[in-house]
């Protein structure tokens, strides 16, 4: 079986896979990193979000092989220790959850999205999503935390 | 999805040396329709050929009056490349209408054009822009590349390298989607170029083509009116559960009028 | 205490942390030692023979453990939870529900064999080998025409594939009502099938300890208890005591994780069988084809008025899907769900309905959000609508003209329920107001200008949730009690574990039922811990749906809380060396009336458990209580919901671009929470409305909508932002005083979103339109509409 080796969330990775072996079941069941979720088959649902060298993607649609000396980011690496990413806090301030199981790919979407747009309006911050699905919130909530987040994102980066 | 050999290539000429040596080789580029097709167990090939450690075919640079985009070039790349968007900005523009954010930052021009979805949203710029397909062994216009519902002109052992776009004088896209899926229902490109006025229209049946009704009266009158007022024959498109052939013909004068507006 | 964490704040949610940083525990992440994984081969047919099966490749393929098929399976079939007795006083027909098939299969999707290997792809590839000689057979789809003769038939016991032909209510009261009426209003209505799409698929651990004997199921519930005592008793007849069954965290639910699944017994038993823990987890695409679905009726309504538009009779007449199978709970939801809600918030002296359950060759359709409620607010909201314009009467008025008055509580409805609170004026008024009602022809007029029909719909609606005063339940057919338990467990040193029969998959129990015991308690919040979802811990439960969380587990909780008071002031009393009856409990603290004696409940805490100072003849040590809650009535949440829709006339799409709604869900803990599931009630409604539809070909009975690809889930951009608002009044028969709220977003809004497309529409001389409200049908609507659009 061929060898992966990447770096996720910061540390050095390797394991013996299978070529058919999606991202995120390498990261899920060899790495034990279960917080990227897998909510359909299609490549619709974005509960599988990460960051590969610094960009979203959905880890269900990529090979772990096509990952091989990747970057990758998951949910799990976003905080610092206890202390939440500013997208992760605003989402609890603003109830942006429920269920919790679309949240850390919806989470790995609106940071990437604050990356590229850093104020972004509504409108821009509903269709920025457009590749993330929630059954629980209406969006009402999230929308709302990803205004909030991308201020404190924002805040974040003048201060760092 | 069922297992296979991993190939991941430097060269152009390495990957068809092992897409010749695979019994039922695949190539992968962005892979946002050939993972879920595997996935699916739709597609079993042998070998998958991978073409993303190939950095020739990646990147946007102006080229005799146009632009040429690398096949492995993310539809990310070119919504937001200010090259693109200062020479086509329509093309721009359709990149940014493409799946959603994590099927642009992965998908790619080459691979979109070599799987020819009836839906996609690629095509319609090819066509409707007249660009020109280059491989690695020759050019092939737009108006020959695309043959029929996930046919293309592209030979066995050829590979898409890049996509040259001459400048148009203006164009636009305007695409309703498909409510579910997020692909196009009806898109529509209009394009005034240097050859005269060019409609091409996605996601109305077996693969992209050109309005040809809409181009005569658009080259009549460039209006929004002009287009509307073109009927199209229902018989020439398909239906399904979110469309109708008489809604999906009803659709293209529709999103015709509105990209002459945008125009 | 502080008013930041009690009743009424809106505290953050503790689950949250877990959540935003990967570390939920869902039963896909659960791993057990030398665990073996699970596929479940589907029927591709919908009505089929099976004529032979050879699963001899299958079992030589690589990594395979077992495979088994319903020649080894030797168990129970799955449990109907609901007796429902035809007009004639004959009992619904019950088909088998083998969790393997043997001869037949009767939806596609329908289990044919479970492989066992020692990984997912291992078993899927080996599935691919399993021989299966099926000869298909003619399918019924239509809910419509299941009961034509001709038609193909499911079960040959069930006539006309006819599960039950149901009625409720007065039918000569009804028809001399109609004979008197001065207008008669006639509705047919489709309430389409949906599928639940929880975002988390459903994924079942069995674990079958040798040393022990006992057997472990970690699975996707609402319900952990509920699933034990089903697949306990009925299925695999493992007592009790030897089945633990736990709901770690489950990622959405909305009905579709309430009932029991083939594939929880299959786990378990096969873990039995081959001695190996074995996970399943459905992929999406099998989840479209083995979740039980939602809705799913036809219906002919009728509404007899007198010259004012007071309502003087309804008549309704449904047909109601029920699936290839009797899903866990499906024949309630058409009947005691569905028909006893049709006065809604109305005085309708006499009603009369009719219901007929009918088995087609689909997947089985069981309480998806709301379920039954959804359909008769949708039947009963678009008919008022409808009588309003046949009437020429104002849309407000005409639901003023019939509403029950705030004093006529508890009112009786014709119906079997009897509500004991609400203000319908009250929501409606505040609803017009935030919605801007009274100026809405001027935006009408702004749209049309740059060429939208903009159009303006009211829901008034009233549900029933707090589900469900048992011995009521019982006598309808309820072959279960539907209280709820509660335990608290007082620690020495004052902190508490709350036990909880409810189950939390997105409501946030763990926030507002701690809320709720820090409040009642006196205690700070950080010192109350919330439990929930294992039966190794919660001494018993009914789990988590019809809206009754808070309702019915709230109160079992308020009742255990009562007992741990009790016991508490005589612990005080004989501390401070006084009568019990003159020592009260406030704010945390034991204090003799009158004086300055005051103790805190931490130190009669501990109290209780280093008695040496203690009235041990009279009171064991300890402090813990449980408390089983069975409520008195349901409970009757409703209010007021208003859609405006702007749509383009040339493309047909319809976008909604203000959404007010108004509801009276009782007392609110957390309003935070409250408004988050409003909020999500109302994109499942307007999903409904708009966008969401199951459709099946109805020759091969082939699911059309099997993907994301076809089947419009919501999607931000679908959606505007929401304005809602409470205004309680309280129940008046429950402790807490609350009503419910996890549905009514669900419920209220597909009128009001329906009705607001017809109201766009109007203008072209177009009276209906049928949900989904999909660009294409109101295109084809506005095509073939009697007027032509105007030059804007």
């Amino acid at each position: 079986m061929p060898t992966v080796r990447m770096t996720v969330n910061g540390r050095a990775v390797s394991g013996e896979i299978e070529a058919r072996t999606l991202l995120v079941h390498f990261l899920r069941n060899q790495l034990g990193l279960t917080g990227t979720h897998v909510g359909c088959d299609t490549s619709q649902c974005g509960a599988c979000v990460v960051h590969v060298d610094g960009t979203s993607i959905k880890s269900c649609t990529l090979l772990a092989i096509q990952a091989e000396g990747a970057e990758v980011t998951t949910i799990e690496g976003l905080a610092t220790g206890d202390e939440l990413h500013p997208m992760q806090a605003a989402f609890r301030e603003h109830h942006g959850l429920q269920c919790g199981f679309c949240t850390p790919g919806m989470v790995m979407s609106a940071v990437d999205l604050v990356k590229t747009n850093p104020d972004p309006s509504e409108q821009q911050i509903r269709e920025g999503l457009e590749g993330n699905i929630c059954r629980c919130t209406g969006y009402h909530n999230i929308v709302k935390a990803v205004k909030a987040g991308a201020k404190a994102m924002n805040a974040g980066a003048m201060k760092g | 999805m069922h297992n296979f050999n991993y190939h991941r290539p430097n060269n152009v000429a390495d990957a068809v040396t092992a897409l010749g040596g695979a019994g039922d080789g695949k190539i992968i580029a962005g892979g946002m329709t050939l993972v879920p097709t595997l996935k699916q167990r739709l597609a079993a090939p042998s070998d998958l050929i991978d073409l993303n450690g190939i950095a020739d075919l990646k990147g946007i640079k102006a080229e005799s009056d146009g632009i040429t985009i690398g096949a492995m070039t993310r539809h990310a790349e070119v919504a937001a490349s200010s090259l693109v968007k200062s020479a086509i900005p329509a093309l721009a523009e359709l990149a940014e209408l493409i799946g959603d954010r994590q099927v642009r930052n992965r998908g790619t021009i080459g691979g979109s054009l070599a799987n020819n979805d009836p839906a996609a949203d690629y095509p319609a710029a090819i066509l409707g822009l007249g660009a020109t397909v280059r491989t690695n062994k020759r050019e092939i216009a737009a108006d020959d590349f695309f043959q029929g519902l996930f046919e293309t002109a592209l030979e066995e052992g050829e590979i898409i390298t890049a996509v040259h776009f001459p400048k148009p004088e203006k164009a636009a896209y305007r695409k309703f989607a498909q409510p579910a899926s997020r692909f196009a229902l009806i898109g529509v490109f209009v394009a005034k170029t240097k050859g005269g006025i060019r409609v091409a229209v996605t996601g109305g049946g077996n693969g992209v083509f050109r309005a040809t009704d809409i181009e005569t009266a658009l080259a009549a009158n460039f209006t929004p009116a002009a287009a509307k007022g073109v009927k199209l024959d229902p018989a020439d498109f398909n239906g399904d559960l979110h469309g109708t052939p008489e809604y999906r013909a009803a659709l293209v004068s529709t999103m015709a009028a509105r990209a002459v507006e945008a125009c | 205490m502080t008013t930041e964490t009690g009743i009424g704040a809106a505290v953050k949610r503790r689950e949250d942390f877990r959540f935003l940083t990967g570390r939920g525990t869902y039963t896909d992440d659960i791993n057990r030692p030398h665990q073996a994984y699970g596929y479940i081969l589907r029927s591709p047919y919908a009505a089929a023979q099976i004529t032979g099966i050879d699963t001899s490749k299958a079992k030589a393929a690589p990594g395979v453990i077992a495979v088994l098929t319903g020649a080894d399976y030797d168990k129970g079939g799955l449990p109907c939870g609901w007796q429902i007795h035809s007009k004639d006083g004959s009992p619904m027909i019950e088909p088998a529900h083998p969790p393997l098939c043997k001869d037949q299969v009767r939806h596609v999707g329908d289990q044919v064999a479970l492989v066992v290997a020692e990984t997912y792809a291992e078993a899927k590839d080996a599935a691919e080998l399993i021989e299966v000689d099926y000869k298909e057979l003619p399918a019924i789809i239509s809910t419509a025409k299941a009961s034509e003769d001709g038609a193909p038939q499911v079960w040959p016991e069930a006539k006309n594939n006819i599960c039950f032909d149901w009625h409720i209510g007065d039918k000569a009261a009804t028809d001399a009502a109609f004979a008197k009426a001065h207008h008669v209003t006639k509705i047919d209505l489709v309430n389409q099938r949906l599928i639940p799409n929880a975002m988390e698929p459903r994924s079942a651990v069995g674990d079958y300890d040798r040393a022990t004997g006992d057997y472990t199921l970690y699975t996707t519930s609402q319900n952990p208890h509920v699933i034990r005592l089903l697949m306990g008793a009925f299925v695999l007849q493992i007592p009790e005591h030897k089945l633990r069954v736990v709901a770690p965290d489950v990622g959405g639910g909305f009905g579709s994780k309430i009932f029991h699944y083939a594939e929880e017994a299959l786990v378990t038993w096969a873990s039995g069988k081959v001695g190996r823990p074995i996970k399943w987890t459905a992929e999406r695409s099998e989840a479209f084809i083995s979740d039980a679905q939602g809705r799913d009726h036809v219906s002919h309504a009728e509404l007899a008025m007198d010259k004012d538009g007071k309502f003087l009779g309804l008549r309704v007449n449904t047909i109601a899907n029920m699936g290839a199978y009797l899903s866990t709970f499906a024949p309630c939801v058409p009947t005691y769900l569905h028909a006893t809600l049709l006065a809604g918030v109305y005085t309708t002296p006499a009603i009369y309905a009719e219901v007929k359950a009918v088995f087609t060759h689909t997947v089985p359709v069981d309480a998806y959000r709301g379920a039954g409620r959804p359909e008769a607010t949708y039947l009963l909201e678009r008919l008022v609508a409808k009588a309003a314009r046949d009437m020429q009467m104002d849309q407000v008025e005409i639901r003023r003209r019939n509403f029950i008055p705030k004093d006529a509580f508890p009112y009786q409805t014709p119906v079997a329920l009897q509500y004991d609170s609400g203000d319908y004026e009250a929501t409606l008024d505040l609803a017009l107001q935030m919605s801007k009602w009274a100026d809405f022809e001027n935006r009408r007029a702004e749209a049309a200008k740059r060429g939208k029909l903009r159009g303006i719909g009211i829901s008034t609606y009233l549900e029933a949730c707090g589900i469900a005063p048992s011995a009521v339940v019982g006598s309808l057919g309820a072959r279960a009690g539907l209280y709820e338990t509660g335990s608290i467990r007082v620690h020495p040193t004052g902190s508490v574990t709350v036990f909880t029969g409810s189950h939390s998959h997105g409501q946030g129990h763990e926030t507002t039922f701690a809320q709720l015991v820090s409040d009642g308690l006196g205690i700070p919040l950080e010192n109350v811990e919330v439990v929930h979802g294992d039966t190794a811990k919660i001494p018993f439960g009914m789990g988590t749906y019809g809206s009754r969380s808070l309702a019915v587990g709230g109160s079992a909780l308020v009742k255990a809380m009562d007992k741990i008071i009790a016991k508490a002031t005589k612990i005080a009393a004989h501390l401070m060396e006084a009568a019990a009856s003159d020592v009260e409990f406030k704010d945390g603290n034991f204090t003799v009336k009158g004086t300055d004696k005051s103790i805190p409940f931490g130190q009669v805490a501990l109290t209780a458990y280093v008695p040496h100072n203690y009235p041990i003849t009279e009171l064991e040590p300890g402090l813990e209580e449980t408390a089983f809650y069975d409520p008195l009535n349901f409970t009757y949440p409703g209010g007021t919901h208003i859609c405006e829709v702007e749509i383009d006339p040339e493309t047909g799409i319809t976008q909604v671009v203000n959404f007010t709604a108004v509801d009276d869900v009782g007392r609110v803990i957390n309003p935070m929470i409250v408004e988050g599931q409003v909020h999500g009630g109302l994109a499942q409604g307007i999903g409904q409305a708009l966008l969401e539809r199951c459709v099946y070909d109805e020759d091969s009975g082939q699911l059309l909508t099997g993907s994301y690809m076809d089947y419009t889930m919501p999607r931000a951009d679908d959606l505007p932002s929401f304005q809602v608002a409470t205004h309680g009044t309280m129940c008046t028969h429950n402790p807490i005083g609350a009503k419910g709220v996890g549905e009514v977003g669900a419920i209220g809004s597909p009128p009001a979103v329906i009705n607001a497309v017809i109201d766009a529409l109007a203008p072209l001389g177009i009276e209906d339109m049928s949900m989904p409200a999909t660009p294409l049908k109101v295109w084809q609507a506005i095509q073939s509409a009697p007027k032509k659009m105007s030059a804007a």
